[in-house]
C-alpha cells in the first residue's frame, strides 16, 4: 500500500492536545488546542489580540500541532493539519508571514539567530524557511528528511550548530546546520540511538563549563535518556516511569501507558519536568551534567482534579513550569477545544514546589478566561480527553508492525532487573 | 541448516539452494513495513550471528573488525559472492527487503561454507528496508564500499521517492562511509542511469572516480558480471549505465 504516513486514519488522530508556550523573557503565555491560538500577555494582565490580515480567524483552519518562541523572543510560529505555517511577531503580534506546506505540519524550530524557521511534514521532510526573504510569502526549501517517517520533534541546538529531528522510528538524527541551508543539510554529526520506542520529545541542558550542551529525549518506551550529540553516545538512561513509582517492575502496566509526552528543562537544566502519559502530575529529574547522569529528584502530585499535562513551558524568569491539559474535538463533549492551565511555582533545588490554586494563577480569572476558554470546566472531560490523546498518540506513532520484538525487548529489560536484586 | 543432501529445495548435485523456491514477488514496497527485527543502534548488531568463525562469541568488545561492503538491495546474493573470495579479510553484508530472497542468500552462503571449508566466512545477509535502517546497522564512517546494483527503477514521477539512490538518502550514504569511500552503482535502465548520477554529481559529499580510476578497480568489473540481475542484462546484451562516486570531505571544510 502506498503512503504509509497518510493513510492513517484520519477519524483516530483528529484529537489534537493542547499545546503551551512561555515567552523567553516570560511576557506571553501561549496556548494552542484546535484551530484556536490564545495569547495572554503577563505583563499587561489581558489577551494580546493576534492580527493576521490575510485570513478571518481562526487564523489556522484546522488542528494546530506545533507552537514556540523563538530563543530571542521576537518570533512566535504556529502549525499544524491546515498544512500552513504561520510566523508572528512576539511584540506586535502581526502574522508577519504564511508559508504553505505541500503536507501537514508536524513540528517546528526557530534557529537561534532568528533566521530561519525549519518545519517538518507528514511525510518525514524537513523544510527551511529564510525570514531574510523579502516576501511576505515565503517559500520553503527542503534540508533534509527522514525517510518516510513521521518527524515529532525538532531542535535547533543552544549553539545552533546542529538541528536535530526526533521520529517515530526511534532515532534521533543530529545534522549539521550550514551556512546556506537552502541547499540542504547533508551532514550528518551523529544519530542517538536507544530509544525502543518512538521518541517524543527532545530539550537541551545548555553547556556550564564543557563545549557542549547535552541532549534529553522522552519516548514511547517510558525512558528519559541524556546523550552527547557530537557522538550520538547514549550517556544516561532514566526509567522515569518505574524510578517514579508508576510502574511495577514486573512491567504488568497496559502498553504504553506511562509514555513520556513532554520534557521541559528548567535552572538552566538542573531540573527537567517530565510529562507521562497517565500520571496526575509531573515527575522532576535531576540532571546532573558533569556526572552525566539523571535521576528522579520528586514527583509532583496534581490533587483533587484529573489533570494530566498534555505540554509543558518553562517560564525562567519566574520558576514556574506551565502546564496544559486538554483536546481539540473532544468526542461526546460540547466543548469544540478544551483547555485548562495550572502552573506549579517554586521549581528549585531546595524548595518544595506547589501547585498554585486558580486565585493564585499569574493573570488570575481574566488568563483563565483567555487561555482556557472559561474560567471553569467540567473535571470529568478531561479524564475522558486524557484518554483520547493517549489513544491518538497510539495511533500515530506506535509501530505495530513489531510486536515481537518489543515483547522480546520488555522481557529481556525485566530479566535484567530481576538479575540485579 | 541443511545437515545432508535431502534437502529437497537444494540442488542434489551441488548441494546449493535452487532459487525456484525462494521465487518472490519482483517487487516490494520500501514504503511499507514488515516484520523484521531492526537492531536498536549498530553495537546491537550480533557479529556472532552472521560471522561465527570471525566471532565465536557473541562478545564482541575484543574485535575492532567491522563490517566494511554493504549491497544494498542484493538481491540473490551473486555480486557478495564474488567479492568474499576476492576480500577474504573484509566483512561485508547484503540488505534485502524480501523474505525469501533473503533466505535464499542465507541458504547459499551456509551451503558455500559447507562446501568450501574455511571460505566464505566474512559474507552475511540481512533482511531489512535499507531505505530506513542503515543507521541502525552502520556506524559513522564504517563502510569503504557500498554496492546499488540494479536497483527497482520506479519510473513514474510521483513513485522516485522510493528510489534507493536520491538526494535525501545520500545523506545517510555518506554518513556510513569512510572518507575515500566508495558508491557503486549500476543500472540497465538509462533513465535511472542518469538520475543516479546526477544525485551523486550534485551531492556535495561525493566526486567521481576518475577513468583511470575506474580501470584500475577490480571491482568495477564485477558490477556488469557478477549479480543476477546483471548476468540477465549481460545475456539480452543490454546496455549499463554506472555511475561510481568516493566519499569527499566538502570544500569549504578543507582546512
Ligand atoms: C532488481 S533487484 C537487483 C538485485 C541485485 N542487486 C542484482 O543485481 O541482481 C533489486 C532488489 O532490491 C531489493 N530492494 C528494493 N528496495 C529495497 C529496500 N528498501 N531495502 C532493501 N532491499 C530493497 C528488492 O527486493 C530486489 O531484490
Amino acid at each position: 500500500m502506498d503512503e504509509e504516513v497518510v493513510t492513517e486514519s484520519r477519524k483516530e488522530t483528529e484529537v489534537a492536545p493542547a499545546l503551551v508556550s512561555v515567552h523567553p523573557d516570560g511576557h506571553y503565555v501561549a496556548v494552542a488546542v484546535g484551530p484556536e491560538l490564545r495569547v495572554f500577555d503577563l505583563i499587561g494582565g489581558c489577551a494580546a489580540s493576534l492580527v493576521d490580515d490575510s485570513v478571518d480567524q481562526p487564523f489556522h483552519k484546522d488542528n494546530i500541532r506545533a507552537i514556540r518562541f523563538g530563543a530571542n523572543g521576537k518570533l512566535f510560529v504556529s502549525a499544524g493539519d491546515d498544512k500552513t505555517l504561520k510566523i508572528w511577531s512576539s511584540q506586535s503580534w502581526q502574522c508577519i508571514s504564511t508559508v504553505s506546506s505541500e503536507k501537514r505540519v508536524t513540528a517546528v524550530a526557530i534557529s537561534n539567530d532568528g533566521l530561519h524557521v525549519c518545519f517538518a511534514d507528514k511525510f518525514g521532510l524537513v523544510w527551511v524557511v529564510d525570514l531574510n526573504q523579502p516576501s511576505r510569502d515565503k517559500k520553503p526549501t527542503p534540508l533534509l528528511s527522514h525517510y518516510c517517517s513521521i518527524i515529532t520533534s525538532l531542535e535547533f541546538s543552544p549553539d545552533n550548530r546542529f538541528i536535530l529531528s526526533a521520529d517515530r522510528d526511534f532515532k534521533i538524527r543530529v545534522t549539521n546546520f550550514p551556512n546556506n541551508p537552502l541547499n540542504g543539510a547533508h551532514q550528518i554529526q551523529s544519530f542517538c540511538l536507544g530509544h525502543t520506542e518512538f521518541v517524543s520529545c527532545l530539550a537541551f541542558v545548555p553547556a556550564q563549563e564543557g563545549p557542549h550542551s547535552l541532549l534529553l529525549s522522552g519516548s514511547g518506551d517510558s525512558t528519559v535518556r541524556l546523550w552527547d550529540i557530537s557522538s550520538g553516545a547514549l550517556l544516561d538512561t532514566c526509567e522515569v516511569a518505574v524510578k517514579a513509582g508508576l510502574l511495577e517492575s514486573n512491567g504488568k502496566a497496559e502498553e504504553h501507558d506511562h509514555a513520556v509526552t513532554n520534557l521541559c528543562t528548567t535552572l538552566d537544566g538542573l531540573l527537567v519536568a517530565v510529562s507521562i502519559q497517565s500520571l496526575r502530575g509531573i515527575v522532576l529529574l535531576r540532571c546532573n551534567v558533569s556526572a552525566q547522569t539523571l535521576s528522579v529528584a520528586k514527583v509532583v502530585s496534581i490533587a483533587g482534579e484529573a489533570f494530566i499535562p498534555t505540554c509543558l513551558a518553562n517560564n525562567p524568569l519566574t520558576r514556574e513550569l506551565w502546564m496544559v491539559t486538554g483536546v481539540s474535538n473532544l468526542p461526546g463533549y460540547n466543548y469544540p477545544s478544551l483547555a485548562r492551565v495550572l502552573v506549579i511555582s517554586g521549581i528549585d533545588v531546595e524548595q518544595e514546589p506547589v501547585v498554585l490554586g486558580d486565585n493564585k494563577i499569574p493573570g488570575g480569572e481574566k488568563l483563565l478566561e483567555t487561555l482556557q476558554g472559561t474560567a471553569s470546566v467540567d473535571d470529568n472531560a478531561f479524564l475522558v480527553a486524557a484518554e483520547a490523546v493517549k489513544a491518538a498518540m497510539c495511533n500515530l506513532l506506535i509501530k505495530k508492525q513489531y510486536p515481537s520484538e518489543n515483547r522480546e525487548y520488555r522481557k529481556k529489560t525485566r530479566n535484567d532487573r530481576k538479575l540485579k536484586e | 541448516m541443511p545437515e545432508t543432501g535431502v534437502n529437497p529445495t537444494h540442488s542434489k548435485s551441488t548441494g546449493l539452494p535452487r532459487k525456484r523456491f525462494y521465487r518472490a514477488r519482483a517487487h516490494s514496497n520500501p514504503l511499507s513495513d514488515s516484520h523484521f527485527p531492526v537492531p536498536i543502534s549498530p553495537s546491537h548488531v550480533d557479529y556472532s550471528l552472521h560471522y561465527p568463525q570471525f566471532f565465536p562469541s557473541s562478545d564482541q568488545s575484543d574485535s575492532s573488525r567491522k563490517i566494511q561492503f554493504a549491497d544494498i538491495g542484493c538481491g540473490f546474493g551473486g555480486l557478495l559472492i564474488s567479492l568474499s573470495t576476492l576480500f577474504p579479510e573484509t566483512l561485508m553484508i547484503g540488505m534485502e527487503l524480501r523474505d525469501k530472497v533473503t533466505e535464499y542468500v542465507k541458504e547459499r552462503i551456509l551451503s558455500l561454507r559447507v562446501a568450501n571449508p574455511g571460505q566464505y566466512q566474512n559474507v552475511s545477509v540481512v533482511r531489512t528496508n535499507s531505505m530506513k535502517y542503515i543507521p541502525n546497522h552502520f556506524e559513522k564512517g564504517s563502510l569503504s564500499k557500498m554496492f546499488f546494483l540494479f536497483p527497482d527503477p520506479h519510473f513514474k514521477e510521483k513513485n522516485h521517492r522510493r528510489r534507493v539512490i536520491s538526494p535525501f538518502l545520500l545523506d545517510e550514504y555518506a554518513y556510513v562511509l569512510e572518507v575515500g569511500g566508495i558508491i557503486y552503482t549500476i543500472t540497465d535502465v538509462e533513465e535511472l542511469g542518469d538520475w543516479m548520477k546526477s544525485c551523486l554529481k550534485n551531492h556535495p559529499l561525493f566526486e567521481p572516480l576518475t577513468e583511470k580510476e575506474l580501470e584500475a578497480d577490480p571491482v568495477v568489473k564485477l558490477l556488469t558480471s557478477a549479480t543476477e540481475e546483471g548476468q540477465k542484462v549481460a545475456r539480452n546484451a543490454g546496455q549499463t549505465f554506472q555511475a561510481v562516486f568516493r566519499r569527499i570531505v566538502p570544500s569549504d571544510q578543507i582546512s
